[in-house]
Order: structure tokens, then C-alpha cells, then sequence
């Protein structure tokens, strides 16, 4: 199956890890990602902020281009995909057959891929804690992002169970972790972010599992000087869903993407024989 | 966070009416529920909960609300909208008063976060369509130690920088030049960013 892909532009640099595993899924689920061609930025949290007509006709743009190529548009950035719905509700549909704009998280767990998944478990990911975290943006608003359990989303909790991982009830899947303040107000990640880590734990979670690169980097990158800050030591790797699908369906790139993190995940699958 | 009365305000009508022009759904449905304010993950930061943000809109408080530091802590979650009982789209509000605040050269009480912003905006125009983070992080960061020299901060990003580095996820050169750059400078143009 061909889909057009819209990558974003820190899968480009500081996501470049979850650019790898997605890369390496896709096949094995017989998907075949074919980039968008001259795709440009999406203006994110800044230009929503600050100039509401270029917030909508930076994305206007890829929309246009997606619809020239005429395949669905799958997004792994929660907020380049949002955005590129913002646009979508903003601009009349001019193709005969609509163009479909994906979360890649929605995309991937669709009920085919999931039956696909589970019959071909290579490493199955026994006795693995896990919280599914969703972060804001590729949930809501609904009326943008057209989802139909912006509340409590599931997708992810299915696939962990699809590939044998313990995926564990918590309150805070939605809740935001703040990551558009990351860089200007790092005091208030460290309150937002904290109080994750601390309900996480309280569920009894080992590790959370993203779908949005900014949410991991913001969970990942921080969590040396949030434990600074606390004295609490946490230690909460932060894992994209496509890494432990690959895992779980034994890609030899694995323990590779893995590497490439801040908290570094690999002790805690190696303790439970998974790597 | 100050507690707020409304006694010896001065309504005006301006700005709710510029505000129902605006939005699809008039701010001025507003019943005061609080569901904005409950539900915000943000306001241990803020100076002025949702809820009185949509008060002293519809009371035409523009002074107040240009000045706030609310609109520039928001984190954008749009938790507010997706749960407001009357459909307000209480992040776009946020939304159109910090563009407001900009252009009538309101001086910002969150520097860092316009800021950042809009050298994100520049990034993405110098680079002809896509951003560099790299390019980004190294203007902001000579912005703050402008600011507010901290070396602490300094070593603590440089070993930030490393790290990321040596994980191959810091992208030396700039993002590729797109065929379409005329287009984005059009775009820019158009939109006077």
C-alpha cells in the first residue's frame, strides 16, 4: 500500500531516531512511505501564535501538494498533523477523491495492521510496563483532528497488548507535558513533566510509549535535570511505538534507534530478556 | 494569582465585537462554567485564569488582556475548546490576542516566549521553507545570555548540544533548499511575517 508521508522538520534533526524506526516499520507492514515531495514547514505553535493566515497557508501548502499526488497523507508529528487538518477544514475539498490525512499512530493500529501484528510476533514483549502517553494535538480539538475518543484514546494500549506488553490504565494520556514551552520556559516543563513521571509511576509504569516526537523529547531530554531538581532519580525511558513494534517483530535496527536516546532504554529491555 | 472583581470596570464594546466577527462561535455565549479553567494543566503559571480571560474579553478589557502573561504560558493543549459546553474556541482567543499584542507593540511580559516564536517564524523564511533547529536553538540561546548571562545555563545547553550530537540527532547544515522557496517567501510576503 502507497501512502504519501509528511515527516516534519525535526524528524529531519533531533527525531531523526523516530524517523529511523518508522522508516524500517512501514515495509514490514507492507506500507510503502513516499515522502512528499518538496514538503515545507508547518509553522507549528509559532506561527499559530503569532500570524494566524500564515499558520494556516504554510500547511495550505502541503495540503495542496498532497492533493496534486492524490494518496493519503500519513504524519507522525501530532502538531504538523494538526495543523495540516486546521488547513484542511479551512480550504475547500477540490479532488474528486479526497486525500485522507493520518495521525501515523491511527494509521498503523488500523484493526488489518493489528490482526497483522500479532500473527507475527517474532519477540513478544512480555512483562513490559508500560503507559501509552498521547500528548494534546493528535487528539484535539476534535473538531479539527475528526477522532473520535479525544478523552481516552486506545490506539496505542491496543497495540501494546497486540504486541504482548502490559499496557497500563492511567488518567494523564492526554495531559499536556507543555512541549511548546520546552525552550523558553523550561520552569514550567519541569512542573508539567514531573507530575507525569509521578503518575506514571503510580501507575506502575516502567516506561512510557509516545507517538509524538515533541512529547518524547520532552519527557527524554529532561529527565536528568527534572531528577536533579526533585532528587527523585527517576528512571522512565521514553519509547516510540514504532521502536517496540519493530522490537516486538524483529527488526535487526532495534536496539540501534533505541541507543539514541537520553534514557537510555536498553538496561531495562535487557532485564527483561528483550534485548 | 490575583483575585479579580469586575467593580469599576469600564465595559466597552470594541473588542467582543471584533471578537464575534472573528469566531465562528461568539465568545459571548460564555455562561461562566469554569470547565476552561478547571481543566487547564497551565495555570500554576498564569496571572489570569481561562475563564477571566473570556470575561474581560466580553467586559472589553483590552489593556488587561494584551498585558497578561495567560496568552504567552498557554501551552496551546486546546483542552479549554474541546471541553467549553458552548463551543468557544477559548486557545484561539489566546491566540488572536498574543497576534494582537504583537502587532500594536505591546510591551510583552513573557519576552522569551515571542521571542522564540518568532525567530522560529525567521528560521523557517531564511531557510526557504523548513526549519532548522540548529540554527534556532544557537540564535535563542545568544538572545537569553543577552538577557540574563547565566553560564550554568551555557554549559548545560552546549552539553545538551553534545549529547544529541553524538546521537546523530543534531543536524549541522541547514535543511534542503525546496523548489517551492518562492513560494514560501510568497506565503510570508502575503501574511506579513
Amino acid at each position: 500500500m502507497q501512502v504519501s508521508y509528511y515527516p516534519g522538520c525535526s524528524l529531519e534533526g533531533t527525531a531523526a531516531d523516530y524517523a529511523a524506526s518508522i522508516s524500517a516499520v512501514a515495509p514490514l507492514l507492507g506500507v510503502e512511505l513516499l515522502e512528499l515531495e518538496d514538503w515545507n514547514c508547518c509553522g507549528a505553535s509559532a506561527a499559530h501564535s503569532l500570524n494566524h493566515e500564515l499558520a494556516l497557508a504554510l500547511p495550505g501548502r502541503n495540503l495542496t501538494l498532497a492533493r496534486k499526488r492524490g494518496l493519503d497523507v500519513v504524519v507522525p508529528c501530532a502538531l504538523c498533523f494538526n495543523r495540516l487538518k486546521a488547513a484542511e477544514k479551512e480550504t475547500a475539498e477540490p479532488a474528486a477523491r479526497p486525500v485522507r490525512i493520518w495521525d501515523l499512530l491511527d494509521f498503523l493500529t488500523q484493526e488489518t495492521f493489528l490482526t497483522q501484528v500479532s500473527r507475527r510476533l517474532v519477540k513478544p514483549l512480555t512483562g513490559l510496563k508500560a503507559v501509552a502517553y498521547y500528548g494534546c494535538l493528535s487528539a484535539r480539538p476534535p473538531q479539527i483532528t475528526d477522532k473520535p475518543d479525544w478523552e481516552n484514546p486506545t490506539a496505542m494500549d491496543r497495540l501494546l497488548e497486540a504486541l504482548g506488553a502490559e499496557a497500563l490504565d492511567w488518567s494523564y494520556k492526554t495531559d499536556c507535558c507543555g512541549a511548546g514551552l520546552a525552550v523558553a520556559r523550561p520552569d514550567i516543563i519541569d512542573t508539567l513533566v514531573g507530575r507525569l513521571y509521578d503518575r506514571a509511576l503510580a501507575a506502575g509504569a516502567e516506561c512510557f510509549v509516545v507517538s509524538c516526537q515533541m512529547c518524547q523529547a520532552n519527557l527524554d531530554l529532561t529527565q536528568s535535570r527534572i531528577s536533579e531538581k526533585t532528587g527523585m532519580r527517576y528512571y522512565l525511558p521514553v519509547l516510540y511505538f514504532t521502536e517496540l513494534l519493530g522490537l516486538a517483530l524483529g527488526h535487526p535496527g532495534a536496539a540501534g534507534w533505541l541507543s539514541r536516546h537520553l534514557v537510555d532504554p536498553r538496561p531495562l529491555l535487557a532485564g527483561k530478556g528483550l534485548l | 494569582m490575583e483575585s479579580l472583581t469586575t467593580e469599576g470596570l469600564t465595559p466597552s464594546t470594541a473588542l467582543p465585537a471584533r471578537l464575534a466577527a472573528q469566531f465562528s462561535v461568539s465568545p459571548s455565549v460564555c455562561y461562566q462554567c469554569k470547565k476552561c479553567s478547571a481543566g487547564c494543566p497551565l495555570t500554576f503559571a498564569m496571572d489570569l485564569l481561562p475563564d477571566t480571560v473570556i470575561r474581560l474579553a466580553l467586559l472589553g478589557q483590552e489593556e488587561a488582556l494584551l498585558r497578561c502573561r495567560t496568552i504567552w504560558v498557554c501551552a496551546s493543549c486546546v483542552t479549554c475548546t474541546t471541553r467549553c459546553p458552548n463551543g468557544i474556541d477559548i486557545a484561539g482567543v489566546m491566540d488572536w490576542l498574543k497576534e494582537e499584542a504583537v502587532r500594536r507593540g505591546v510591551a510583552v511580559p513573557q519576552p522569551e516566549v515571542a521571542t522564540f516564536h518568532r525567530y522560529f517564524l525567521d528560521s523557517i523564511r531564511r531557510g526557504g521553507g523548513r526549519l532548522s533547529e540548529t540554527a534556532l536553538m544557537q540564535r535563542y540561546t545568544l538572545f537569553q545570555l543577552r538577557r540574563r548571562p547565566n553560564l550554568a545555563e551555557l554549559v548545560r545547553q552546549l552539553k545538551l548540544g553534545w549529547e544529541l550530537f553524538r546521537r546523530r540527532r543534531l543536524r549541522l547544515w541547514g535543511p534542503p533548499a525546496l523548489k517551492g522557496r518562492q513560494d514560501i517567501r510568497a506565503i510570508f510576503e502575503k501574511a506579513g511575517a
